[in-house]
Order: structure tokens, then sequence, then C-alpha cells
């Protein structure tokens, strides 16, 4: 099993005509992502790698069916309109690559999504990857890599940068721990799938046993899966490595931030309120493939 | 995160109809006299820096006269402040303070929503104040698509323990807050104090925005330069690298520079990351060495050549630093010989004399290192390419290495030469440059290995000549992706007929200054 993708799962690529979107077009398909539609306004009828061009998302899936998930290469300026396109053409999950998208943008997204019960990965994702199922976005970069870097296996990968996604994911294949979904949930300070609600995915999926996450110094999501675990609602065994840990913590310009968050979001924080709740943290990402494999045993 | 100062924050609430107090900004002595001349009253002097806590930096000063102010003036400009000099502060007329208040909003990770807070206490030491008495605070979260109603607001600032007609002054000003902080995309926005007057009116007293760089774009009436999280005005440097990233829309150059002035004793290296996470975790194996960085920067989401040669010719601007790092991920999607040939281009046009340790793991790796190793060969010091299975540590530890057998030499700035094409060269525009064939040296060329090379396959063969294979217009918009394959080709296996010149608008005067200083 997997999580959110799999070899079935019917795709549109909005944006797919684009110099991204045709180039991430191929690897998805050439992967065996189960891609049946792109979307452009303006070019229906054509077709890219053989793949049928619609008008509307909405469209494609009048012609083609329906969908379960768009990925989206628009420039960042039009992303909203795209992702609220594709969430109300019934679309139920989104992987929203570009980078730079507005924040206001991104909870407006938020807002329209939980209003009908869909969800989304990103923005500024690399995407994610079910090992020999499907991928969405770009990890990997073309299909003969991202076959030969990752295999199938009981380890899922949660990360918030997405280099990491793919390096953390070899390093795991090269010490024979395979991967049941990789997923970069995004580099930006809010995204949509964040780290605690990837991992309350993996606790139901059957074929992870357990979880490598690359964590980043900002943000509360680190905090959140402590906050996860100790309410019971993640039991698997969690392998972590947070990043940043020489960052100096930046002068603070907003007590807002500090009154709500209060010390959430340092290094320090996140491994202490990690390692409390029982979660392996280690401080090299060599360590993590040794600690999966004895984890495995 | 594109920092305002506090008059012009406090100018986009007034204009969005929040009140402030009123004031002017100076630049000068003499500005603050004139203003404080024009407000008639008692004026408050406060410096423009985006630090909290002036007060008790002395920043925040007191004048009866115009007189008074223009003395206290001439003081607080030219003041340091950690990183910045004053060069600006703002006069406005004093209130006669009964109460403060504190108004912030923040957007929430983990609801994803605006989060607005109100406290009916405020000043200095608001976190103290939340800590000890979370009574006086009271939070909402804001739907985006509806905004926030004034009787949601009445009822925040009721829940925080104030009533009657301060109660509904409050919010009103808060409903108008939020208005301003949401049309002006702020990523987080602060009124503190938040005064209530001894006449009973309430005042933004004090006011910090912070706009989210990623919604710049819609905002030009800013005049915000460099779209950057920066907690001091941008250097020279930087804004020289923000100008070519906002000319490339292909992938992202991130460029921060830690210090102008890099001390003698210190071992201080270029920092070349390429991705956030990698970065990160590249820049802690380097600092564990006990390196300093005098810049990081950040080459990511599938870059073209130039422009991580850009980035280098950037880094390459600091005198001083003993070596040069870049170091991402381990496992990068894109094609890593591009990042390869940029960082050539630099490296020999530069004639680096401080080693190089690249580690470019990811598709094409092999391919990269190659390059890197081939051609960095007779460069006066020593450049190594390293892959996915190396890891940052030890990267990091042979630039040590590297360091030390090249004695610590340390990078000198060189001049760049005033670009001179050959007039009669056959040249086409690329998106960002301008690429030059000197056809007279092509006759002695056997390989033609610069059609081959091209990544995007837009060259042909007229009679013994390499020429466009598309129209120039075509290259022009990007058909040709700079990739430098053909030039590096060219330059190293056969005649050097091709030269693809990218000029960095202001670094050649930014370089001359450092060197007559």
């Amino acid at each position: 099993m997997s999580i959110l993708v799999d070899e079935k799962s019917r795709v549109v690529i909005q944006g797919i005509t684009g110099r991204e979107g045709m180039t991430r077009a191929k690897l998805m398909k050439d992967y065996g992502t189960n891609v049946v539609a792109g979307v452009t306004p303006g070019r229906g009828g054509q077709d890219v790698y053989g793949i049928p061009v619609y008008d509307s998302v909405e469209e494609a899936g009048e012609k083609q069916g329906p969908i379960d998930i768009s990925v989206i290469f628009i420039p960042a300026a039009l992303v909203k309109n795209a992702a609220l396109e594709a969430i109300d053409a019934g679309v139920k999950l989104l992987v929203i690559v570009p980078d730079r998208v507005p924040i206001f943008d991104v909870l407006e997204i938020s807002g329209a999504a939980k209003e009908k019960g869909a969800r989304f990965v990103g923005p500024n994702t690399l995407g994610l990857l079910s090992p020999g199922k499907a991928v969405l976005g770009m990890i990997g970069g073309r299909a003969e890599r991202a076959r030969e870097w990752f295999k199938a296996g009981p380890i899922g990968v949660s990360s918030r940068s997405g280099g990491m996604t793919s390096a953390i994911s070899y390093y795991l294949t090269q010490a024979g721990c395979g991967q049941s979904t990789i997923i970069h949930v995004g580099g930006d300070a809010i995204v949509g799938l964040s780290h605690p609600e990837v991992m309350e995915l993996f606790e139901q999926d059957g074929e992870t046993r357990a979880v490598a996450m690359f964590g980043e110094i900002g943000t509360t999501q680190e905090e959140r899966v402590a906050d996860l675990i100790e309410s019971r609602k993640f039991s698997k065994p969690l392998i972590a490595f947070i990043g940043g840990k020489a960052a100096k913590s930046g002068t603070r310009f907003s007590h807002a931030g500090a009154i709500v968050e209060g010390n959430r979001g340092s290094y320090e924080t996140k491994v202490k309120r990690l390692r409390e709740a029982g979660v392996l943290v280690v401080d090299s990402i060599f360590d993590i493939p040794k600690k999966a494999k004895e984890l495995l045993k | 995160m594109a920092r305002l100062y506090e008059y012009q924050s406090k100018k986009l609430l007034s204009e969005g109809g929040v009140r402030v107090p009123r004031g002017e900004v100076a630049f000068s002595a003499a500005e603050a006299r004139a203003i404080a001349r024009k407000i008639a009253k008692p004026v408050v002097l406060k410096i423009q820096v985006w630090l909290t806590g002036r007060a008790g930096l002395g920043g925040i000063q007191f004048a009866d006269s115009p007189q008074e102010a223009e003395e206290k003036a001439g003081r607080l400009l030219g003041m340091k402040v950690k990183n910045s000099v004053i060069d600006r502060i703002l006069v406005e007329e004093k209130l006669a303070v009964k109460a403060e208040y504190f108004a912030g909003l923040v957007l929430d990770d983990a609801q994803k929503c605006p989060l607005l807070i109100f406290s009916s206490v405020g000043g200095t030491g608001i976190e103290e104040i939340a800590r000890k008495h979370p009574e006086k605070i009271a939070k909402l979260a804001i739907d985006v698509g509806a905004g926030l109603g004034e009787f949601e607001a009445r009822n925040l600032v009721r829940k925080a323990g104030l009533t009657g007609n301060v109660m509904t002054q409050l919010a009103e000003l808060l409903t108008r807050f939020y208005e301003v902080a949401r049309t002006k995309d702020a990523r987080s926005a602060e009124i503190n104090p938040l005064v209530l007057t001894e006449d009973d009116f309430v005042y933004a007293a004090d006011c910090h925005l912070v706009i989210d760089d990623y919604a710049v774009f819609r905002h030009p009436e800013l005049g915000i330069e460099v779209a950057r999280e920066f907690d001091r005005p941008p250097t020279e440097l930087e804004k020289i690298a923000y100008k070519v990233e906002e000319k490339d829309y292909r992938g992202t150059f991130y460029f921060f520079q830690m210090t102008e002035k890099i001390p003698e004793d210190e071992k201080y290296i270029g920092f070349h990351g390429a991705g956030g996470g990698g970065s990160m975790m590249s820049m802690d194996a380097v600092l564990d060495k006990g390196f300093k960085l005098a810049n990081y920067c950040d080459t990511s989401g599938n870059p073209p050549a130039s422009k991580v040669y850009r980035a280098a010719k950037i880094i390459l601007s600091q005198p001083g630093i003993r070596g040069y790092f870049a170091s991402g991920s381990g496992l990068a999607s894109q094609e890593q010989y591009h990042s390869a040939r940029g960082l050539i281009k630099a490296f020999t046009e530069e004639h680096l004399s401080v080693p190089a340790v690249i580690r470019l793991g990811g598709n094409y790796e092999e391919e990269a290192i190659r390059i890197l190793g081939a051609y960095g060969q007779n460069l006066p010091a020593k450049v190594e390419g390293y892959g996915r299975d190396d890891a940052p540590e030890k990267c990091a530890s042979r630039l040590e290495e590297l360091i030390r057998e090249n004695r610590e030499v340390k990078h000198e700035v060189r001049p760049i030469a005033e670009f001179r094409p050959i007039a009669e060269a056959y040249s086409f525009d690329t998106l960002t440059g301008k690429l030059f064939i000197d056809h007279r040296k092509c006759p002695g060329c056997k390989s033609k290995g610069c059609l081959g090379a091209c990544a995007p396959k837009i060259l042909k063969l007229q009679g013994d000549r390499p020429v466009l294979a598309i129209t120039p217009e075509e290259a022009k918009k990007g058909k040709c992706t700079e990739c430098l394959a053909c030039e590096i080709f060219c330059c190293f296996h056969e005649q050097n007929a091709i030269v693809i010149h990218l000029p960095i608008p202001g670094l050649k005067e930014y370089r001359e200054k450092l060197l007559r200083d």
C-alpha cells in the first residue's frame, strides 16, 4: 500500500503545455502515473506525449471521467485560480508545485479545500512518489532515475525539503530499506498537508512500518507531530532529523508571533519536544538509514 | 519577508482609516526641526530601524521645541544600531497617554488562517505580560473568505476585558487594521502600543508591517527594493544579486551577506547551497568545522547554468574568503551538469585561487563531476566535485584540507574587464545575455563539437560554421537555455571562438569601488 497516490489514481496536470508542465508530464507518464488529461485554458484539443489537453478541469472530467488528483504547474501568481478551479471541479487532492505563491492565496485555497473536503500538498513542493506505482510532481527528475533511486518498502518519508526527500529516500534504498510513499510537504511557512497530517496518513497505512521525517526550524509542524504522538494518534516508530541547527535564531520583529507560538519553532524546542515524545532524533542524515535498518530487523 | 519602517506602516494604516499621530519622516536634523515646527506641539523622535526595543537603545527621544528636536535629531541620525546606521527618524506629535493596548496579526500555520491577537495591556514587555496575565489576551482565528466582522472584533476586545466607548472604538480600529494587513498582503502586523489618549481617542502609536515576499509584485506602490527577509537594509552586493533574480524567472537565487568586511584572521568561506534543506544541512557541516560564512547563497528549482554562473561571480566578489563550498541535498532532480558549467565559467574567468569543493549529487552527477575535474584542473587552486554518496561532513573536511594545502590563501577580487565583442562575430541574443561566435576561428575546428554539446539542439552548420537552427527571436525568448555547453566545449577543446556574455548590472562598478577603497 501507499498513501495519497498509487498506480490507479487518475491524474490531471494543470499547465501541461508550459516548460515545467511538459517536462514533468513525461516523467510522470514514463514512471507509470495514470495521467488521464492535461489542462491549459485555450489549448484544448492539443496533446502532450499522447495526453489529451482540455480547456478546463471540469471539461477534462466530463470527457475522461472522474479525476482524483490535479498536479499544478502554473506561474505562482495564477496558482490560486487554478487550484480553486480544480477544487470546484471536485478534485480531492491537489499537488501545488510552484514556489512563491502569495501566502494569502494559500489561505484562500485552504479555505476552499476545507469546504469541499479536498486536500493539497504544497505549494513549493517537489511532489510525492509511491515507489513502483506513481509519481506526482517532479521527484526523481527522470523516470529511469526515479526507478533506480526509490524502491517499494515499509518506510514512509516526509520532508520539508525537496532535495532531502529524494536524498533520504535514496540513502534508505542503498541501505536496503524500501519506501511506502515519499512526500515533500513543501517549503513554505503554510502548506496544505504538513508533517502531522502526513503522519496520520502513515498511521492508517498498513504497509508503512516506520517513518523518516526531515524537519526544519520555523513553523510548528514538528512540535505538532510530538503532540500527535503524545495523544496516541501516531504510534509507529519515527526517525527525525532537524535542519538549521547552526542558524542563529532570527531577531524577532513580531511580539505577536512570540505570544502565539511561545518558544515553538526553534531547533532546540523541536528536538526537545520530539525526544520527549519518544522520537529518535538523529544528528546526521546518514544515521537515518542505519536506524531504519535496525528498526526493521 | 519584506519589512516596512514604522513611518511607512503608519502611512498605510492612516490611508486605511486608522488614527495615527501627526508626523513625518526626517532624513536630516533640519528637516526634523521643520516638521516639529509644523506640528507645533511637543514631539517624539523615533529612529527608523527594523528592530524592536528602540527605547532601550536610546533611539526614542522627546523634544519640547523645534530647536530641541533639531539638536536631538542630529544625535540620532548616524547612530549605529546593530548592522545598520540610522539614516531616518520619525518626528511626530507626543500623545497624552491614558492607557496602552496591543494588537497583532500573525498567520497560523496549524489552523491555516490569520490570527488576530488583542491585549488590553500593551507597551514594552508585552510577551512577559502575556505569560503572566493570559486573561488580558484574546485571540481570534479569521476566515480569510469572510474577513473580520466588526461584531467579531467587539467580542475579541470584550474578552480581553474592555467595555464601552473604548471597546467600540477599538473594534472599529481592529477591522481597519486587518483590512490594511490583508490588502497589503502582510505576513505579520502589529500595533504596539495601541494608545488611548487622555481625551479618549485610540491611536496606533507604533506599527510594524511585514509584507509577504511572494506578494510584493502586487504592490509596486510600496517601493520595496529587495523582497527578502532582512533585519537591516540590503547591502550593495545583495541588491546586485536581487536584480539578477528579478530578471530571471528560471529557478530561484537567494543571496544573503553575513559580513561586508571579512576579518583578517578568521576562516571565512563563500557558501553556495542548492535547495533549502540541503543548504541548511551543508551549512551546519561547514560551521561544525569552524568555518564562518561570508555569505549564504542558494540556487535551486532547476536554475539555468547562467544563473548559477552569476551567483558564483557574486560570491567571488567577496575579498578574503579562503575557499568556496557548494553543496545541496545530495540528490537533485535536475541535471547537475548545468550547475557545473556555470561554476566552471565563473571560476575560469576569476582564475580562482582558493580551493572549491562542489557537492553536486543528483541527476547526471557523474557528468557534472567530470566537468569540474576536467575543466577546473588548470586553475591556480583545486576544484573537486563530489556526488550523492559523499556526505556534507566529508566534503567540509576535504575543503579544510585543501585550504590548508593552499596555505590559507585569501581570495582577491579582480576587476571586471569591459566587455568588447568582436565586431564581425556572429551573434544572437539569449534570454539574459548575448552569444558570440567568432566564425573566423571555425575553419580550424575539426570536431564541430559545439553542435553536439548544445543541450536544446538549436545550432546547425552553415558551411563549416555553426549558426542558429531556429530564429533569433526564438533563441531570445528562451529556446537558447544558456546552458553554456557550447562555450565550455569550444573553450577547452577547440578554438575558443564562442563566448556568452552574461552581464551582471552593477557588479563591475561594485568591484571597482571595492578595489579603490
